[in-house]
């Protein structure tokens, strides 16, 4: 069942994107083309978040899902370097191609050349990334205190 | 339909999948941050992320069968800006824990600052790149 409700929550999301021309990088980079603009990207913004606003609310204020223990929500609160810093190479890279993930992906399933060479070389950013984090000295350092302390067990996930 | 109520109806469709998976997994729906998890080493959820991204390409392979019209490329463009554009796209959603969707689409109705901050910072960007891009004659 939970299998089944993601798979259908996949296939809403790539038909979403298709239905709202997200798929086509001429549109998305419209939007952010302030010398020959084009309101797309706004609209699906708004037909999703718009959607999203109640059940969010609704979940938040039941405490749980309906079908898992808790709501798998992000620890991070503050406004720090990785996030801006990360935001900005993402969007670096989104003003050159007209790409994000969802899009990309889709778009590299359908067969499209340029969205499979650009879903490759995205495959690499994340891996590396992953690499970095988990050789870099402060994942070393949870490392050996899990040696010591193999309580800390939490701290690794996500290395 | 014109194609901005298309957008709207296309929106709607994303925002109830986000919903799903809030709903009924207590997950966000963000696409990098789904995909991203599965290059760790012990991944959290594998299965409703493979579940969801199966669903994700099935719906990408019925469009390219269906509606291929949707599904344009950008004429002249190297491939060698797709490459950047993708390791950018790839490391940038890392770093900073999310793209359009998981920030975009789920953190700002859940009121995230975070997600907020994120998601003006990429558009901003993205504005100034394209700006950058045309500028300087292009991708070609």
């Amino acid at each position: 069942m939970r299998a089944l409700l993601a798979f259908a929550a996949g296939l809403l999301f790539a038909l979403g994107l298709g239905l709202s021309q997200m798929t086509q990088p001429e549109v998305v980079l419209g939007f952010l083309d302030l010398a020959n603009f084009n309101p797309t990207l706004i609209f699906v913004m708004i037909g999703a978040v718009a959607t999203h606003a109640l059940p969010t609310w609704w979940a938040l204020r039941r405490g749980r899902p309906l079908l898992d223990d808790e709501l798998h929500l992000p620890t991070a609160t503050a406004l720090d370097a990785p996030l801006i810093g990360g935001a900005v190479l993402f969007g670096i890279g989104w003003g050159l191609a007209g790409y994000c993930p969802g899009p990309a992906l889709v778009s590299a399933a359908s067969g499209s050349e340029q969205a499979l060479l650009l879903v490759g070389s995205m495959f690499v950013g994340m891996a590396s990334v992953q690499g970095v984090r988990r050789w870099s000295p402060a994942a070393r350092r949870v490392k050996k205190a899990h040696a010591a302390h193999p309580s800390t067990d939490g701290a690794l996930r996500g290395l | 339909m014109h194609p901005y109520l298309q957008a709207l109806a296309g929106g709607a469709m994303i925002g109830a999948s986000a919903s799903i998976l809030w709903v009924f997994h207590g997950r966000i729906a963000g696409i990098s941050g789904i995909v991203g998890e599965l290059f760790t080493r012990k991944p959290d959820g594998v299965s409703w992320r493979v579940a969801f991204l199966t669903g994700l390409l099935t719906g990408g392979v019925a469009l390219g069968w269906f509606a291929p019209e949707r599904i344009t490329t950008l004429p002249d463009t190297s491939p060698i800006w797709m490459v950047a554009a993708g390791l950018l796209v790839g490391a940038g959603t890392r770093i900073g824990n999310g793209c359009t969707s998981g920030h975009g689409v789920c953190g700002i109705p859940r009121g995230s600052r975070r997600s907020l901050t994120a998601t003006l910072t990429f558009i901003g960007v993205g504005m100034l790149t394209v700006g950058v891009m045309r500028a300087l004659g292009g991708l070609s």
